[in-house]
Parts: structure tokens; sequence; C-alpha cells
């Protein structure tokens, strides 16, 4: 047991937070006996294990050679994988400046507020790590099988580009907070984590679209003229594509670099952390000043008056539109497919349908939750003389509306391409989204709007199913658009899906 | 069918969760009262007026407001009734004349009518500074205020409390008990839930005791002195009355 109040007391009390947290998001809450909870688990790392051997086998059978071509690769694929990390890595270092959990009393107490925001920027590297080492040991694990151990070092290079991620993002959260000052850096981090995260992805997906015409991102990485143009083999670019497989004297040094440039940021920031958490917790304080509304009252039936309440809450949390901008990030491509195809043949078209349809379902999974189950003000909306139903009409309007707002400028392109392709489009977009609703509506739960990041916790089966629905309806939307009979096999199971949620939720807790 | 004369009339009153929590509760509050109910944390007291708001389902009995069964018509029931709990119901992002603008909209109030009372209750309540901005920095205090300016927005006919005062500083709370006189002595009911025995003992005109889902006493402070026998506090009183029905249950156990 060690000292109280010191490094590896605070990273003890951390661990186990970080523990109990963990457990109650993987079981949400419920209690689930660890035997199943390990089953699942296991049952669902090994289905990784096989995607990554699918995926690899045709490449690893003809073995790996450390040429060019192979580094492009190996470094392509780790930097998309590191803009993840450095994504997860800024937004679990803004929760640390931001959750007010425990930071109040600990930061009242003699204790000592650096060792504290040392601790929790090394768990935030450790976390990113982990869940690194998570997504990607499917892949290293495959290749380690087929390879040698000398894929091990992988492990080491996610280590090191880990720890890099951590000590970035601590900067940039400071940097942030010393230029823009607490109020704003929150939702600047949130959409910088975002952008990053999706950033690369969508970067080098636009490439491939503007110079190969597909939406195959790896496209670029496996051109001749690209990989021609790079920089020759003894360029320290590929030092961490060397480190990943084998060399290493190079893993070393990523580790060194990595860890060695965490420990100096934790030095240099840490005795600012009190003073940088005190500005944020002055946050929720301030007061946002409304332009003085000289308009009078507008006559409005009781439904309108709940869907622009809506509209109004979602405008004017820029936090819950950065947590949705993603998904709306991920439409570039697509758009950016369809502008570039424009003119040419309707065939073209069929890649970018998927991609809108299952981007809708997903999007109005998210606005749903937030229109129905996360209502503030519940107790004032049950206590109004409105028919609940009405109420529930009401929030899906207001969520369907945002939808079409969203997508109808991409479903206009569609349709100066193709008007019966965007009429395809514009009706399985309509059940995707309606789909999502409708288990978002089955799943209903009220809970504070501040909870949105841990919808997902609050009933797997919903998060599980609205993603399945939406996969579903993406595939049958593709088949209807190239005049695939097939397509009754997707939209079936995706009723199917619909049938099996309906069915598991909780009808008679419902409020 | 109830008297509309009373303006909450509640019979056979039920519910349990996994333990019974409100059992066979009758009461009676009649049109123009303020009716205080007291009752130790867990009592059952926030579980009958949660039924009474509609915000939950008896398992048994009948509610009724001002003569309208809220089971058969609760619209109508809700029409005349307003809920205040001690958790603010404000939206962080709206400022208080937008919150009331919409509280207006789910209540139907004409437009003109509901702007030129929400801004008689923001300088009645001391709100005016702060109209225009968002509720999300505001202080329990003010956002009890914009709350109770909400379920005063369109009128009601009975206002229901459930412990509004919890967490205010002397000011608001004198704010919020000024407006309830002032509405009670309007003719509108008001039945409140307290933990400051010296605000039920000051305003309420009756006061019901109840303890493990039942009543324990009801009636004027009077007749609650003179149950007891002894010319004394509301907080002796309600301490004596508690205490003895434990002792009963003890004793029964």
């Amino acid at each position: 047991m060690s000292a109280p109040a010191t490094l590896p007391w605070f990273a003890a009390h951390e661990f186990r937070l970080a523990w109990r947290d963990w457990l109650a998001m993987t079981t949400g809450g419920r209690k689930v006996r660890s035997v199943v909870l390990v089953v699942v688990l296991g049952l669902f790392y090994l289905g990784l294990h096989l995607l990554a051997y699918a995926l690899l086998a045709p490449w690893v059978s003809q073995g790996i050679a450390p040429d060019k071509a192979t580094l492009v690769m190996v470094t392509g694929t780790g930097f998309l994988f590191w803009t993840v990390m450095l994504s997860q890595a800024l937004e679990s270092v803004t929760r640390a400046y931001y959750s007010r959990s425990d930071l109040d009393l600990i930061l009242s107490s003699p204790a000592s507020s650096a060792s504290v925001f040392a601790v929790r920027t090394a768990a935030t590297a450790f976390a990113t790590v982990l869940l690194a080492c998570l997504l990607a040991s499917p892949i290293i694990n495959v290749l380690i099988a087929y390879e040698g151990p000398k894929w091990l070092s992988a492990y080491g290079v996610l280590a090191g580009f880990g720890a890099l991620a951590a000590a970035i993002s601590v900067l940039v959260t400071v940097g942030l907070f010393r230029t823009i000052g607490p109020a704003r850096t929150r939702l600047i981090a949130q959409i910088i984590a975002g952008i990053v995260g999706a950033g690369f992805v969508i970067g080098i997906q636009a490439v491939a679209i503007l110079s190969f015409g597909n939406m195959n991102r790896f496209s670029v990485l496996q051109s001749p003229e690209f990989i021609a143009g790079t920089p020759d083999l003894a360029n320290p670019l590929w030092l961490p594509a060397r480190a990943a497989m084998g060399d290493l004297a190079a893993t070393l040094l990523v580790l060194v670099i990595g860890l060695g440039a965490l420990s100096l940021v934790i030095r240099a920031t840490s005795a600012g952390f009190a003073q940088h958490a005190i500005a944020a917790a002055g946050v929720s304080a301030t007061r946002v000043q409304q332009s003085a509304s000289t308009r009078p009252f507008r006559k409005a039936s009781q439904r309108h008056a709940l869907r622009v309440k809506e509209w109004k809450l979602l405008l004017r949390d820029p936090w819950l539109l950065s947590q949705t901008l993603m998904q709306i990030l991920y439409l570039f491509p697509p758009a950016l497919f369809l502008w570039v195809s424009y003119g040419q043949s309707a065939g073209t078209y069929v890649v970018v349908i998927p991609v809108i349809v299952m981007a809708a379902g997903q999007l109005a999974g998210g606005l749903a939750w937030l229109a129905i189950s996360g209502e503030d003000a519940h107790d004032l909306v049950v206590t109004a003389p409105i028919h609940p139903r009405a109420v529930l009409i009401a929030k899906i309007e207001a969520v369907l509306c945002s939808i079409a707002v969203v997508f109808a400028p991409i479903l206009l392109f569609v349709a100066i391409a193709s008007f019966e392709l965007a009429w395809i489009t514009a009706v399985f977009l309509a059940i995707s989204a309606g789909s999502a609703t409708a288990i978002q509506l089955w799943f209903r739960v009220p809970m504070r709007r501040a909870m949105f990041r841990r919808r997902q916790v609050a009933s797997r089966t919903a998060t599980i199913s609205e993603a399945l629905s939406s996969i579903m309806w993406a595939g049958a939307a593709v088949l209807v658009a190239g005049n695939q009979l097939l397509a009754i096999l997707p939209a079936g199971l995706a009723v199917i899906v619909l049938i099996v949620a309906w069915a598991l939720s909780p009808k008679g807790k419902r409020v | 069918m109830p008297s509309p004369d009373y303006a909450l009339a509640i019979s056979g009153l039920r519910k349990s969760f996994d333990r019974p929590v409100v059992i066979d509760l009758e009461l009676t509050v009649k049109a123009g009262e303020f009716y205080a109910l007291l009752g130790p944390n867990g009592a059952g007291k926030t579980t009958i007026l949660r039924m009474v708001a509609g915000l939950l389902k008896p398992d048994a009995g009948a509610i009724s407001v001002y003569g309208i069964d809220t089971a058969r018509d609760p619209i109508a029931a809700k029409s005349i009734v307003a809920w205040v709990s001690d958790e603010p119901m404000v939206y962080d992002r709206l400022t208080p004349l937008e919150y009331l603008e919409f509280v207006a909209g789910l209540w139907r109030i004409d437009a003109r009518e509901a702007e030129r009372h929400s801004n008689e209750l923001i300088d009645w309540l001391g709100l005016r500074p702060h109209a225009n901005e968002r509720c999300g920095g505001f202080s329990k205090g003010m956002l009890q205020k914009v709350a109770l300016a909400g379920a005063l927005v369109h009128n009601p006919r009975l206002i229901i409390l459930d412990e509004p005062l919890t967490g205010l500083d002397a000011g608001s709370a004198r704010q919020v008990k000024d407006v309830l006189k002032q509405k009670v002595a309007a003719g509108v009911t008001v039945i409140m839930t307290t933990h400051i025995l010296e605000v039920a003992e000051r305003m309420a005109e009756r006061i019901g005791v109840i303890n493990h889902g039942r009543f324990v006493a009801e009636g004027t402070l009077a007749e609650l002195r003179a149950r007891i026998g002894r010319e004394t506090t509301l907080e002796e009183i309600f301490l004596d009355l508690v205490a003895q029905k434990e002792a009963d249950l003890a004793a029964v156990a």
C-alpha cells in the first residue's frame, strides 16, 4: 500500500476508478456474470482476428519484403491509426480539465495538483495505447503468426506513439487555454479531435477520388506514382515502419522519443494544471448573453413549440454539434465523389448511396436520443396538457426535419445526375433515419442531455440494433440502385433487426 | 363524482415500488387553501405529489383536481395544474423569456397574453436583468425562480411544489414565499412539501404529516397541537408524531 497523496497512491486511485468505469460501460450498469462477459468479449476478439486474417492473407502469403511499397503502406496505415489515437487522447486530456467529478475535492485538499495531473495524463496515454493495442492486435497477431515474433515490436511502436499523442494533446490543450481561454477550449479541442480523427481518412479518400476516381483510401498508398514520389529507403520517415517490422534499434528510438516527450510535457505543464482546472470550473458559472429579443412571442401550436425548442437547444450546444460533426465530416468524400463524377454514368453514384444512407441512420439515432431521451425538463413536458403521443410526434418531426436539412443538398447533387438514384437514396435515407429514430423511441429512458456520450451504455441492444439497421438499409439501397433482386435480403434482415429490437425493448418501463 | 369545491380529492391511493410507498391515502384540499405536506425522508410525499401531477401512475385509487378525474381526462387536469420540483426543470441554453414562451406554447396560452404575463413574472421575481441571459450559468435560486415563473405563466388553479425552497438564499426564499402568498390570496390552491417547518407553520392553513405512506395526523396547527396536548412549535409536533408512529410500528413488529 503506497503512502497517501503520492504519485503511486493517485495512480492506484485512478486505476480503480477507470476499472469500475470500464466495467460499468461494458455491462451497462447491470450485474452480468463475469464469465459471460469474458466469453462474449473473447468471441468478439476472435472474430476480429478472423477478419484481420481475411484482409491480410493475400498480402502476407506472398511474404512481406521491407521494400518501399511495404514501407509506404505500413507508414500510411500507421499514420491513419495514430490520428485516431491523437483524436482520442485530445478528448481525454480535455476531459481531465473539465470533468468536475472529483477535482473540487482534490484541488481543495493539501495534495499536490501536479501529481494528480501527472497521473491523469499518464492514464490518458495508457488508455490510448491500450485501446490502440486492442484494435491493432488482431492485425499484429496475424502478422506475428505468419512472419514471426519480430512483429511484436509493433506493440512498442504503438506505446511510443500513444505517449507522443498524449504529449501533443496536452500541449494543444494548454496552448488553447492560454490563447483562447477556458470558455472555448473544450469546444475547439473537441472540434480539433474530430477533424484530426477523420481528417486523414477523409483527406486520403479525397485524393483517391480526385486521382483515381474511387473511394478506396488505399488506392493512393498503392499507386506506383505515389510510391515513386516518396523519399528513399534511408529516409528517417520510414523509421516507425521499420520499427514496427522488427528493427529493435528503431523501436527503442520510437519509445524513447514518445515517452521522453510525454515526461517533458508533464514536467513542463503540470504546475499550471490547478490553475487551468480552476479556470475551467469557472466556465460553468459564466452566463451567456443572448441578443436581447425584441420580437413578440409567436403564436405556436404545442408541437411547434416543442420542435422549435429542440432546434434551439441543438443549435446552441456547440459541444453536441461537434459530437455530430464527425458523422457529417464522413459525408465529405461521397459528396466530393458526386461532384467529381457529375456528368458521368449513373453507375458511379451507386458507391455513395450506402454511405449516405448509413450516415443518415447514425445521425438520426444521435439526434433522436437527444430529442426523445435527453430531455432536461422531462417533468415539465410530462405535466403539460399535451398528449404524450403528440410530444413524441413533435420530437420525431424535429429530428427528421434536421436530417432533411443536412441531407437535402447531397440529394440535390444526386438528383442533378440521376433522378431515379436520388429517389432511391431519399427513400432509403428516410427509412434508415426512421428506423434509428424508432429504435431510440422504443428504448427511451429519461436522461440529461449532458449524458449524450454515455447514451450507448444505456442500452447495448439499441446501439447494436441502430448500427445494424443502418448497415442493412444501406446494403438494400445499393442493391436496389443496381436493380438487384437480392436487395430483399438486407431489407428483410433490417426488418428482422427492427422486430427483434422492438421485442427486446422495455415496453412496460417507458416514460 | 368528486365535488369541484375541492381543489384536490384523493381516495384510496396506493403506490408500490419495491415496497409499498403510499398506502390507501385519503386527502382533500379545499380550493384556495395553502396545504403543507410534511414527513421524514422516504415517507412518500414526493410520490403522492408526482401522482397528482401525472408524473407517476397510481397502482390504485382516484385523484381528482377541481372535479376532473386525472385518470379519465389527464389533459384537462394538467391544464390547470402546475408542478414545481426541488430540481428546477429549466433548459440551460434557453433564456428565461424563451423558456416562458416555450411553456406558454405547451399550455396553449395566447401569445400576446403569455408575453405580457411573462414580463410581469420576470419583473415580479427580479429576473429582469437576466431575462436575455441563458439559464446555464444561473444560481440555484435563479433557476428556481425561472421554474416558478414557468409554473405561473399559465395561471394554474392548483400549484404543487416539492421542496421549492431547498438551497435557496434568504432573499430568493422570501420572494418565492411572497409569490405563493399572493397566489393563495388570489384564490389559487397551493400544496407544498417542505422540510423547513417554520415555513409550513407560518404559511399553511392545514398541515398533513405522513410517514410510511400513511397519514399520521392532519389538520390546522391548532388541531395538531391539541392532538399532542401541548402548546409547542410545529417542529416539536412533527418530531413527536413521527416518533409515535415509529414506536407503533416497532411494537407491531
